[in-house]
């Protein structure tokens, strides 16, 4: 990638930092608990649509897909090459269409609309709307074909967004779901007629597939039949973080625009935040490895009974809507299709995969710039340092202080004007209780049942407590990260070298790649955005040369460190256990028992305090960072996957990590407890174990 | 000082403008368009709708007018510079000189907007110092020679029609420039009526050429948009291509013999044949090399007999991608009359809003119902329907048999028939045009045409994509109204069309306008790149399209080019910098 187009990338991001300026909120219940829902679900619905569009139907679409040059030259291939005749595969591509096309039919639309009324109402108090955002939706659905890219947290968020359409009059999108749903009796059925399509979760190889499944979603978008909608995310986040995203359905839909087959494309994300999700404790006993539920109707109904607990406020921000052609202005400059016919498949070049993926990594940071935080998560980052109890007063305090300080850094926290600091944490104590409570004036986790059950008990209803509060906490962590590892990588190298601290952020930052949401390659700019924001705060002061932390910053220094400290020693309980209990080369499913026991023992035994490494999505981010640094190697053998930890990880290691060794380590300034110290040694002994 | 003879030509056309100081558009007293002269068809006519469509289109009104300067002031012009020894050694070859300043201006600029402004409003910063006047191929050789040992920059100049800022010279060029003018190099020297050839002086114009051929019963059938001013030696130079290129191919096509004097001496092919295998063409060295290398002096060319017949023709369709449609299955057919162009709506608009008064009302009336039944009874839009022009040639029983043909195909795609006359005013806007620039430029309308060549199978997308880039990049660069933007399929191949686009819009309220014009149509041409349509089809690289030679054609085919130029000119006396 060329400087320029970083410039471009990053100049957007910084005036965004600076000029942030939201908008306001509605909320689309309020109406709903005022009139009638069946008059609503049959209300006189005629969606603004794409000014090109000429309407057709999804049996008219699936006919085009099948009959396009795209797939009918792929038939013909495989047909060359398996000897076979081309109406048998023709007749496969068809099946696999019926498979996976929707068929949207506004009954099915009024159905959901008049049953999600009646869901919504019980299950949410509010469901907030940036207003402005849904007219700029409104202008762009008109203007260019337009993917929708929210965030995805719950199975709430496609039906939410198709709801939100719907009360605004406009185009309802086509979903790509996972195929499980399909399983789902009647449900699967239902989705179908609301706009979703099914794809399959791994078709890598299957040509056929691939060819269908991309002229499918391409139809559709070049056409402008409705907005499309998928998850760049990929699946839900266990964690509410957002994970790293995928690329194969952005490189889809990116395809019509670089072909130039429409003029432009517009990416909306969207970001829709959960003041409490509906699946938080399922996610975490997913996490701890009690395996999820298949998708089942059965499943469905049982859920039923959650629709008498309280949900709280659902915030659903449209961002702006971005418009492919100028994130491509500059960059794709060399036609790189020119000289091939469009119809046949092409792999795309390096050029243009590094395009889409930092197109993927700008919207899901434009996705995490505007996801709103409530008052819980402060309180739930803060408690989690404060274990096992905290004064409530305190915590008052704390929260009102970390208020400020999320703002300074450009977090959107949903805080009324009058809203006082008391009456916010206690509110969110109340939706909450299943995780904490209030006893004597002291917050505790509610990890219920401490007393009577065995260690093995005890360690997995407090892992469970303190995974679900992660949850919250874990949103603020990627509008915290850069000043975060800048505290910490001033902490791990004793200098105040600027060099220094920022070989080791720049080090911590390719560790953390798959933990957290960088933009590729801008290592510098995140550093200097993290030094940015502690300055703004006066946690530091910066000369040209050096990095000083401030008497008044030790505060915020520690508070930011201990708040990822969870990942510097669960990744350091990974590698610890990497280097030691593995000789050979593993699977991932013999790998995540295998520290989830190697970090059980250790919790029971109360040497260490580090329950969250017992994430499965810890475990496996760790290992992500571990292959891309070098340090592991991923093998195919006999269609399963082997990471073999290679020795060489010293050798590359040593190049970004040339800092001078632990041994020795000194308290090198006021401000700097212990506890701290330790947690940047163990870092760094957990890396040398694996460097051994 | 020798009379020259260049005069006599140069009088009849504008100095600040398109064609023949005669013919314009005008508002008349009763504020109806109407263009004067009787060299056109269009002349002495009223033409009631056209103020209308310029209010509407362009947002423009006959109380904001711009005036040009009303004629050149000689004070302004850069002064001569021309060394005595040189001037001596030119007398004694008797070939007719001058270095009048109206002369030398006259020279320094083709037709993009930019030069025609400046006219208007400015001066060039450098024009040529002396403009000579050859009669023959000698001349040329005495020229060039004189050029080599005074170390002289030589820009050769046909018809002054360039596009491409192929005639302006360039600002650093520190020696006398000397405009080599062919105008005067214009006679058929033979004709061969057994082998249809024949040889002809390169500054001959081709509407000149065309009336002594057809003295003969002949004609090239070479018909660019320019032709009544334009030259043989500018066609070569510039690989042209005509209207009727289907019957009659490009100017790669019919060129049998080049003459061209170089500094390194003549190159020439030592026989008339149809074709050789004689390693790469050195035809196509010159052929495009726009004045680079040397000047082209004589050429023979095809000829074929005067046709019989000809008949024009035009079929309306429900939409531009129907009518795409149809224009590709006449290509693919191989059934393309000698010429076939898809306007689209804003054009078949345009076009309408030429139409004369009409002479009686029966007329009007027939119109009315033609309307009526394309519109209301076949239930075309009239704001998105599209209309393809025909002109076939041949003998009488083959024109109508091929109109059949290519009628029945069109049918195909929903066309209907729309009438000789709408076929006819098609073509005459080609050639009115140019002039109606004119008009906009007093107006406050400023506009331009380009072109490009394009696979089948992206001609709508690319069609669809530079318009609205157009649209959009006037918004952005904070043009007030929105700009006329259409295009029209103008010529069909085998593999691909060629494309032409007219942008124009109206440029009150701002303050640079070449430059937000020059940035919109740069942005244009990326466009087209990026949609895999090429640099030029027929206009040529010049100086204007130069940044994109280097992508067009790769490093190594650049160099290739380099090497020739530095072998053929190694001092650089061909100077003009086109291309390279």
């Amino acid at each position: 990638m060329t400087a320029v187009s970083h410039s471009f990338f990053i100049c957007s991001q910084q005036k965004e930092l600076t000029s942030k300026k939201r908008d306001e909120f509605e909320d689309i219940l309020e109406e709903r608990r005022l009139s009638s829902d069946l008059r609503y679900a049959m209300k006189c619905y005629t969606p603004v649509i794409y000014k090109g569009l000429s309407p057709c139907k999804p049996n008219a679409i699936k006919s085009a897909v099948l009959q396009s040059e795209q797939v009918q030259y792929v038939i013909k291939q495989l047909a060359k090459e398996m000897g076979e005749s081309p109406d048998i595969i023709q007749e496969e591509a068809m099946e696999i269409l019926d498979e996976m096309g929707h068929s949207m039919q506004l009954g099915a639309v009024r159905f959901f609309a008049f049953t999600l009324s009646k869901i919504f109402k019980q299950l949410f108090q509010r469901v907030c709307v940036n207003e402005e955002g849904m007219q700029r939706l409104q202008h762009a659905i008109q203007e260019h074909p337009v993917v929708l890219l929210p965030s995805h947290r719950s199975y709430v968020d496609f039906l939410m967004l198709s709801y939100l359409l719907y009360t605004y009059d406009l185009a309802l999108p086509v979903i790509a779901a996972g195929i499980d749903f399909l399983g789902m009796k009647i449900v699967g059925e239902l989705l179908r007629r609301a706009g979703a399509f099914f794809m399959r979760r791994s078709f890598g190889g299957n040509r056929l597939y691939w060819a269908v499944f991309s002229e499918y979603v391409k139809t559709m978008l070049r056409s402008g039949y409705a907005p499309i909608e998928f998850f760049l995310e990929g699946t839900r986040s266990r964690t509410a973080k957002t994970l790293t995203p995928k690329f194969g359905l952005l490189s889809i839909v990116m395809e019509p625009f670089l072909k130039r087959e429409v003029f432009d494309t517009y990416l909306v994300p969207i970001s829709i935040s959960y003041e409490r999700i509906l699946e938080e404790s399922l996610y975490a006993y997913e996490l701890l490895g009690v395996p999820k539920p298949k998708e089942s109707t059965s499943g469905l109904l049982k859920a039923r009974r959650i629709l008498s607990d309280n949900f709280g406020t659902i915030h659903i921000y449209v961002g702006q809507p971005v418009s492919l052609r100028t994130l491509a202005s500059g960059r794709i400059n060399r036609c790189p299709y020119n000289l091939v016919p469009r119809h046949l498949p092409q792999k795309p070049s390096e050029d243009i995969q590094e395009f889409v993926s930092d197109v993927a990594y700008k919207m899901e940071l434009l996705q995490i710039e505007n996801m709103v935080l409530s008052p819980w998560v402060l309180v739930a980052a803060i408690l989690l340092q404060n274990l096992p109890a905290m004064d409530f007063e305190l915590l008052i305090e704390k929260t009102l202080w970390l208020k400020g300080l999320t703002q300074t850094f450009g977090g959107f926290i949903e805080w009324p004007d009058n809203l006082c600091a008391r009456k916010a944490v206690l509110s969110g104590l109340t939706l909450h209780a299943n995780i904490a409570r209030l006893v004597d004036g002291h917050v505790v986790l509610n990890d219920k049942g401490l007393e009577d059950g065995a260690v093995g008990e005890i360690v997995f209803k407090r892992a469970l407590a303190i995974l679900m509060c992660a949850t919250y906490r874990n949103q603020l962590l990627n509008v915290f990260v850069r000043p975060s590892l800048v505290a910490v990588a001033l902490q791990m190298t004793r200098s105040f070298r600027k060099e220094e601290v920022y070989s080791c952020f720049s080090f911590l930052r390719d560790v953390f790649s798959d933990e957290f949401i960088f933009f590729p390659g801008i290592s510098l700019k995140d550093f200097e955005e993290g030094c940015f924001l502690l300055t703004k705060c006066d946690a530091i002061q910066t000369s040209q040369q050096e990095i000083y932390p401030t008497d008044k910053g030790s505060v915020i220094v520690s508070f930011l460190s201990a708040m990822f400290k969870p990942f510097v020693e669960g990744y350091q309980l990974i590698f610890r256990y990497l280097s030691k209990e593995t000789k050979e080369a593993f699977t991932e499913k013999q790998l995540i028992p295998g520290v989830r026991n190697f970090v059980f023992q250790l919790l029971e035994k109360g040497n260490t305090q580090c329950y969250e490494a017992l994430s499965s999505d810890m475990q496996k981010n760790a290992l992500a960072a571990l292959v891309q640094l070098g340090a592991v190697k991923k093998k195919k053998i006999v269609e399963t996957l082997l990471w073999d930890p290679a020795t060489k990880f010293l050798n590359s290691l040593a190049g970004c990590f040339c800092l001078p060794l632990p041994f020795g380590f000194q308290s090198f300034s006021q401000g700097f407890d212990k506890q701290r110290e330790q947690s940047c040694l163990f870092l760094i002994e957990g890396l040398l174990c694996v460097l051994e | 000082m020798v009379a020259h003879l260049g005069c006599i030509w140069q009088e009849l056309l504008k100095w600040n403008g398109w064609g023949y100081n005669d013919s314009k558009f005008i508002f008349n007293k009763k504020g109806q368009a109407e263009f004067t002269g009787k060299r056109y068809r269009l002349g002495g006519m009223v033409l009631p709708t056209f103020k209308e469509w310029i209010e509407k289109t362009f947002g423009a009104s006959l109380e904001h007018k711009t005036t040009s300067r009303a004629s050149l002031n000689v004070n302004d012009v850069p002064p001569s510079i021309v060394n005595e020894e040189f001037l001596q050694d030119l007398r004694a070859t008797k070939i007719s000189y001058s270095q009048d300043a109206e002369d030398r201006v006259f020279r320094a600029h083709g037709h993009c907007l930019h030069e025609i402004f400046v006219l208007r409003e400015g001066m060039f910063k450098r024009i040529p110092d002396i403009v000579v006047w050859p009669v023959c191929h000698e001349d040329v050789v005495k020229i060039v020679e004189l050029a080599c040992k005074h170390n002289l920059c030589i820009i050769p100049f046909g018809g002054g029609t360039s596009v491409s800022s192929a005639l302006e010279c360039p600002e650093e060029e520190k020696r006398t420039i000397v405009s080599l003018d062919t105008s005067q190099m214009n006679r058929i020297l033979w004709i061969d009526e057994k082998n249809l050839t024949a040889c002809v002086e390169a500054g001959i114009v081709g509407q000149d050429l065309e009336k002594q051929l057809a003295e003969s019963g002949f004609c090239t059938g070479h018909e660019p948009d320019s032709m009544e001013f334009s030259s043989l030696g500018g066609w070569v130079a510039t690989r042209a291509s005509g209207m009727k290129k289907n019957i009659y191919g490009n100017i790669e096509d019919l060129v049998i013999h080049i003459k061209m004097v170089t500094p390194r001496g003549i190159v020439e092919k030592n026989c008339q044949v149809p074709r050789m295998s004689t390693g790469p063409d050195i035809h196509h060295f010159i052929m495009g090399s726009e004045g680079t290398l040397g000047v082209v002096t004589e050429v023979t060319i095809k000829i074929r007999p005067v046709p019989e017949y000809q008949k024009y023709g035009s079929v309306v369709f429900p939409n531009f991608e129907r009518g795409v449609a149809c224009l590709r299955e006449v290509a693919k057919q191989r059934c393309a009359p000698a010429s076939i162009r898809l306007v689209d709506n804003a054009q078949f608009q345009f076009g309408h809003a030429l139409k004369p008064q009409v002479a009686s009302i029966f007329t009007s009336f027939l119109d009315g119902l033609k309307k009526f039944y394309i519109t209301k009874f076949k239930g075309f839009d009239p704001n998105i329907l599209c209309v393809a022009t025909l002109l076939f040639e041949g003998d009488r029983e083959k024109v109508l048999q091929h109109e059949k043909q290519v009628y029945d195909i069109a049918t195909k795609f929903g066309g209907l028939a729309a009438g000789e006359d709408n076929g006819q005013r098609g073509y005459m806007l080609t050639f009115v045009i140019a002039y109606i620039r004119d008009l906009g430029l007093d107006y406050y309308v400023i506009g331009e045409s380009f072109e490009t060549s394009v696979p089948w199978d992206r001609v709508l997308d690319l069609c669809r994509n530079v318009k609205e880039r157009i649209v959009r990049e006037c918004k952005e660069k904070g043009v007030q109204f929105a700009p006329l933007s259409t295009c029209r399929v103008t010529q069909t191949y085998d593999a691909g069309a060629c494309v032409y686009f007219y942008f124009a819009f109206n440029y009150r309220g701002i303050s640079d306008p070449i430059h937000v014009y020059e940035q919109i149509e740069r942005a244009a041409r990326e466009e087209i790149l990026a949609n895999g349509g090429s640099l030029s089809h027929h206009h040529g690289v010049g100086k204007l399209r130069k940044r994109w030679m280097k992508e067009s054609i790769s490093d190594v085919g650049l160099g290739m080019l380099r090497s020739v130029k530095e072998y053929v000119d190694p001092n650089n006396i061909f100077g003009n910098k086109n291309l390279l």
